[in-house]
């Protein structure tokens, strides 16, 4: 049977797709055509703004024949009941075989199925896999109850080798006709697979991302931007035909802070921004437009414009500012809501400089932390609001407060995610710690727990901020005492606080996730323990003789549990009960090691373990004997527990 | 070069000529022409309806003493609703700002996600911020709820900035610099009242009496919502319109006394929360009162 090879391409033409969900409907598209099951070589996925593509090579014509059959009466069975099993299927008996079975020979009816054209699959289920991309937000547009998806959909380009798979989605019927860039190319622009990308690109649209990102780095390579790669992806996905523009703007705006300029141009307008041979921030941007040129400067003067009017706002914001000092403005936070049930950010500032104490923070911390909310009222940090924190640590600079001071303003919210750094001072990290802390738990006392994927206030990002800082940081403290106000909240904090450390020493560092249980288990809550704990527990892993050791430890835990024995004292053995032999031999060595290191006694212990398990019937039949071999194993198992659980090792042996 | 007003008449012209009605700037003070009862009425319900009109919007906190050259209490929108949108709604929306003069080959246009929401109308929608080069000229919505209601016809709501777009054509760095028409800048038309009005708004406005007048308004909208009866059979004659008014009143109150600083922590959502009642109950009425009356159904 003949299976030509076709090509495929579905094209969705859509209005434009928020840049950053882009990449994700790709991969939802490509899961959801493989879902299908039909044969194919390669695919390949394409988007711009307005179109995810989908192009696939080597598609089946048809899906391959099948045989149904169908078994009927045994060989022996009287005539009649093999004509009505023949009639049953619509055949005349002698179109019926004869089957060898285990049970013996029976009449069978055996029918070619053939396989469905894969033009008609495709035709039935392209409408629902359009739907069924997922993105994060999605729109109705044909009126209620209609279609949904990210953006309306306006054309939809399906072709299987030469011909249409016709469908209809939210009234748009499949054809062969794509669109063009919207102002410069052709709104219906017939295409057939082979020249498919061609004619787009004849009408002003790069349809491969990759092609475009090279384009933008290929005109940028003259200038000094500063390196923002999530930047370029954003062009890249917000545009069909980029093109990179140098634009420039006023010396006398260099002297407002770098940060203010940066986030003005990066998070507001899109532009890159461009440095000098020094590394200081030029007088200069890079926009990129969705046009290939500006002859006349149109684009570059307009973009220039923009800028002058921002960076005059932010201008006319930070002098006005300056006019009232942080200090003052204090007795204003009583103004600002930090959260409905848990009052305004001066309650918070004061909870927060209380806990600055506790925590052991100087006078200067103590300040910061007094400081730290004042930006809030800020017009600047009004207009730019990422630069909460920065702004209060540049104005507490302005305004003199010592440098510890206002490092510590300014770096507070740090880090802002698992990558960023902590702040870069102690003062800056006890405010941090502190200010994380009220938040979740107040957060956690009030009931507003994050669920899922819910987290509006950012506390899983305060919870790891928490773990990052103490640990980077060396803070030796309990956090347990910290977290627990007795309150119904407090318990779940202290299970969410558990979940970031298990996950930040897993992914973040790396290790096993049985070594981050053993350790946990003796004690979670001082993390630089915690942290000293595991790099032991990594390094003993090494010697061939742990996790045997461990194994054994899981067999003790494994005993108690059954006899449900508790109450280990090391001073309760009964000597006299020993028996000499691998039980003392154990026993003297335990005495031996007690209070050493268990690196240094792992290789000695585990061979007289092993023997004792391999002589010593633990259940012994007399009740004494029984009770202070437990006790012996008990004893054992507590010596190093302050380090880990050794059970909770997984072995391989 | 269009003048300001000129640009109004072109936009005006062609939107008519997509058979918009035009209407007239509505008489109730309002924060943004989606406000208006032409926009937070007509969307709901099965009726198509294409309306254009300029409102002037109120943000008595964006005042600032007519000083900043792109900040205005009072600024000009222009309010187009397409219900429901048309299939080509882009595409006419571009012609529209080919009509006033802007040769979009020459031009980086750009739609950037931003999805509009208003907590105090219950009212939300998908769509973008239209970027011309780097400056944001309009916002471009595909509305989904208002008052809490799915709506049946999608409409398209497309808002534009009128003095930012006359700043961009006629290349001015301060809206007071615009040419009004002939003879007279933005400036000579309105500086005075951004001046005074930012006075009134920050330190002169009279705290207890906005807030008694916001009572007033609150209780007067809180009555008729009350006596709005889905059975009775002249339902089609209740003042649902005279009662939308009094939410608006009490929204611009509430905006101006919230510029005053006179809102504590406390009170603010509470009072966005009052507000938000009356206009989810406005709306939620105003679709009931279309339908027929129950005991006309039940006949």
């Amino acid at each position: 049977m003949s299976l030509a090879s076709l090509p495929f391409l579905l094209e969705i033409g859509t209005e434009e797709i928020p840049d950053w969900m882009i990449p994700a409907a790709l991969e939802s598209l490509r899961l959801q055509f493989e879902k299908l099951e039909i044969a194919h070589d390669s695919v390949t996925l394409d988007a711009t703004p307005r179109r995810l593509v989908l192009r696939a090579e080597g598609l089946p014509a048809r899906q391959a024949d099948s045989e149904e059959r169908a078994l009927g009466p045994a060989k022996s069975a009287p005539p009649k009941a093999v004509a009505g099993f023949a009639r049953k299927h619509g055949v005349a008996p002698e179109a019926l075989t004869v089957e060898s079975t285990p049970k013996g020979d029976y009449y069978t009816f055996v029918r070619t199925v053939a396989g469905r054209a894969t033009l008609d699959i495709l035709a039935e289920t392209l409408g629902g896999i359009i739907l069924q991309i997922g993105f994060p937000k999605t729109m109705y547009w044909t009126g209620k109850g209609g279609p949904r998806f990210i953006r309306p959909i306006r054309w939809i380009v399906a072709l299987l080798g030469d011909d249409v798979v016709p469908f209809e989605l939210a009234g748009v019927r499949s054809g062969a006709v794509t669109s063009g860039h919207r102002r410069l190319g052709a709104r219906a622009i017939a295409v057939t697979i082979a020249d498919y990308a061609e004619r787009l690109r004849e009408n002003y649209v790069i349809l491969k991302a990759e092609e475009r990102r090279n384009k933008i780095h290929k005109e940028l390579a003259g200038v000094r931007v500063k390196p923002d790669a999530a930047l370029v992806e954003t062009l890249v996905y917000l545009t069909e035909h980029p093109t990179p523009i140098v634009g420039s703007f006023d010396a006398e705006f260099l002297a407002l802070p770098e940060e203010v300029l940066v986030t003005v141009m990066r998070h507001h307008q899109k532009y890159f921004s461009v440095e000098d041979e020094h590394g200081k921030l030029a007088p200069q941007f890079v926009a990129v437009m969705n046009i290939p040129s500006d002859p006349e400067g149109f684009v570059r003067s307009g973009n220039e414009r923009v800028l002058r009017a921002r960076f005059n706002d932010a201008r006319f914001f930070w002098q006005t500012d300056q006019k009232k000092s942080l200090a003052a403005r204090l007795p204003d936070l009583a103004h600002v809501t930090f959260q409905a049930k848990l009052g305004s950010y001066l309650e918070k500032t004061e909870r927060v400089k209380a806990l600055v104490s506790t925590l052991g923070g100087d006078a200067h911390a103590v300040r910061a932390a007094e400081l730290a909310k004042c930006d809030l009222t800020t017009e600047l940090v009004k207009e730019f609001t990422e630069l909460q924190g920065v702004v209060g640590g540049l104005y507490a600079r302005a305004q003199g407060e010592p440098e510890p001071v206002w490092q510590a303003i300014y770096d507070h919210y740090k880090p802002e995610s698992m990558e960023d750094a902590i702040p870069r001072n102690r003062t800056g990290q006890i405010v941090a710690l502190a200010d994380k802390l009220d938040t979740l738990r107040g957060c956690f006392g009030v009931g507003l727990i994050p669920t899922g994927s819910r987290d509006p206030f950012a506390l899983r990002r305060a919870a790891q901020g928490v773990v990052k800082i103490l640990v980077e940081g060396k803070i030796d403290i309990d956090l347990a005492p910290l977290v627990d106000d007795g309150t119904d909240g407090a318990k779940a904090l202290a299970e969410f606080l558990q979940d970031r450390i298990r996950y930040y020493f897993k992914e973040v560092r790396g290790f096993l996730y049985d070594e981050v249980n053993a350790a946990t288990a003796a004690g979670w809550s001082n993390l630089v323990d915690l942290e000293a704990r595991l790099i032991r527990i990594r390094d003993l892993r090494s010697s061939p003789d742990f996790e045997p050791l461990a194994a054994s430890f899981k067999r003790i835990r494994n005993i108690l549990d059954q006899q449900k024995f508790t109450g280990v004292n090391a001073t309760a053995i009964d000597e006299k009960l020993l028996q000499d032999g691998p039980e003392r031999d154990l026993y003297d060595e335990y005495r031996r090691i007690a209070g050493q290191p268990i690196e240094s006694v792992v290789s000695q212990l585990r061979p007289k373990v092993d023997l004792f398990f391999d002589k010593v019937l633990v259940n012994a039949p007399e009740d004494d004997v029984r009770r202070n071999r437990l006790m012996l194993l008990g004893t054992l198992l507590l010596e190093f527990s302050n380090i880990a659980d050794f059970s909770e090792i997984v072995t391989t042996s | 070069m269009s003048s300001f007003q000129e640009i109004i008449f072109k936009l005006k012209q062609y939107w008519a000529e997509r058979g918009c009605i035009i209407q007239e700037p509505y008489d109730v003070e309002v924060g943004a022409g989606t406000m208006c009862p032409e926009t937070f009425l007509r969307v709901l319900g099965t009726e198509p309806y294409r309306v254009a009109y300029v409102q002037p919007s109120r943000r008595p906190a964006d005042g600032r003493y007519g000083d900043n050259p792109n900040r205005l209490f009072k600024h000009s929108q222009l309010q187009v609703i397409l219900k429901p949108s048309p299939d080509d709604v882009i595409e006419q929306y571009l012609a529209s700002l080919e009509a006033i003069g802007i040769d979009l080959r020459k031009h980086d246009i750009k739609f950037e996600e931003d999805n509009w929401e208003s907590p105090t109308l219950g009212a939300w929608g998908i769509g973008w911020q239209v970027m011309l080069d780097g400056l944001e000229i309009t916002q471009f919505t595909y509305f989904q709820q208002c008052g809490g209601i799915d709506l049946d016809l999608v409409p398209a709501e497309l808002t534009y900035g009128l003095e930012r777009l006359t700043a961009f054509l006629q290349v001015r760095d301060s809206v007071y610099d615009i040419e009004w028409t002939k003879g007279f800048s933005y400036g000579d038309v309105r500086y005075r009242d951004e001046l005074q009005y930012s006075v009134y708004n920050f330190e002169m406005a009279d705290i207890a009496m906005l807030w008694k007048l916001f009572e007033l308004h609150e209780g007067e909208a809180a009555r008729l919502l009350k006596l709005y009866d889905p059975k009775a059979a002249d339902k089609q004659r209740f003042p649902l319109l005279p009662a939308y008014d009094q939410v608006l009143k009490c929204s611009n109150i509430f905006n101006t006394l919230d510029a005053r600083g006179a809102i504590s922590v406390t009170e603010r959502v509470g009072v966005i929360q009052r507000v938000r009642k009356l206009a989810v109950g406005v709306a939620q009425a105003w679709a009931d009162q279309r339908q027929p009356a129950v005991a006309e159904v039940a006949q």
